[in-house]
């Protein structure tokens, strides 16, 4: 499977939307959001690495395998993080034992 | 259609005896790339849970070192490698195409995009440096003494986690440099571009984890 040569307007608009996407990380984080700032900031950064991933990666053009690698290989990052977090996150919220 | 393919593809001087085929090559080729970038993937992977757990465990230690990081240069340093994924891009494009010229532009101007982002990055390190920022070196927090330890823990996240980055950059350099002695010796084009394909792949992978360094590093008190 030879891959279909894409037009250059779509790289182009690719680009300008993750241009565009970085001016907004940049000023969102001043904005006073609190804990939803990180939530923004993380989902600006997910949608541009998609939008790397699909199209200057030309992932989207893949066969299935290569999209299950990719997908798996985020989803484990994901289990690495989430799982740890389910044990840092949760440290002090039983109330504090007595040795005995 | 494969069988009629196959037969003319098998004189081919690119295709390696193994494979059945040049697009069965390409296809293994690309998934073998992807293998590589999921261990790259973990490797980065550990330091941004590292990073997560100490971020959680010090957050007002963490918010309080924005101030003495440079958001403006790094968002110029994010713009300069948006800038050169897409010359990378382009640079495959045409390597689909077989247009060698333009393929020698693109890959000049993504090495300069390349060259300019490690510049500032290094500018950014002699900036800390004179700032008192290099942690066991010469840290001073004088700000706030009381996040002294803290706020050096969120340094060494930032150096060695630009530092990988930075270092993932000369590697792609050299990379680059490969390909711009291999396009004029082997003729890219719509059968065998495999090189520069792979070589973007490499690229766009550390243009995303510059992505997310970006605001986990440089923003993370912005607001404040």
């Amino acid at each position: 499977m030879n891959h279909k040569v894409l037009p250059i307007r779509t790289y182009v608009l690719i680009w300008a939307i993750l241009i565009c996407a970085t001016f907004t990380t940049l000023g969102v984080a001043f904005l006073d959001l609190g804990p939803w700032n990180i939530v923004v900031a993380m989902m600006i950064a997910f949608t541009k690495m998609s939008l790397v991933v699909l199209y200057f990666m030309h992932v989207k053009q893949q066969d299935n395998l290569t999209k299950l690698f990719v997908v798996a290989g985020f989803f484990f990052l994901l289990i690495l993080i989430c799982i740890t977090m389910t044990d840092y996150g949760t440290r002090n919220w039983l109330p504090q034992g007595r040795m005995w | 259609m494969a069988d009629h393919a196959s037969a003319v593809e098998q004189h081919s001087p690119f295709l390696q005896h193994h494979f059945d085929d040049l697009s069965q090559q390409l296809d293994s080729s690309t998934l073998g790339m992807w293998v590589f970038l999921l261990t790259e993937i973990m490797f980065f992977g550990g330091m941004f849970g590292a990073y997560t757990i100490y971020r959680h465990m010090y957050p007002e230690a963490f918010a309080s070192t924005s101030r003495y990081m440079e958001p403006v240069l790094g968002g110029m340093n994010t713009a300069v490698l948006i800038c050169s994924s897409l010359t990378m891009a382009l640079a495959v494009r045409y390597a689909q195409l077989g247009n060698r010229k333009l393929i020698r532009i693109l890959l000049i101007v993504t090495m300069i995009f390349g060259l300019a982002f490690l510049g500032i990055k290094f500018s950014e390190y002699y900036l800390h440096w004179k700032e008192h920022l290099v942690p066991w070196i010469n840290f001073q927090y004088p700000e706030h003494p009381e996040f002294f330890r803290q706020a050096q823990i969120l340094f060494c996240f930032y150096f060695f986690m630009t530092g990988f980055h930075a270092l993932h950059m000369f590697v792609g350099l050299g990379l680059l440099t490969w390909l711009l002695v291999k396009n004029e010796r082997v003729s890219f084009g719509p059968v065998y571009y495999n090189p520069v394909e792979i070589t973007g792949l490499y690229w766009h992978f550390v243009d995303i984890v510059w992505i997310f360094l970006f605001p986990l590093l440089y923003l993370i008190g912005a607001n404040r």
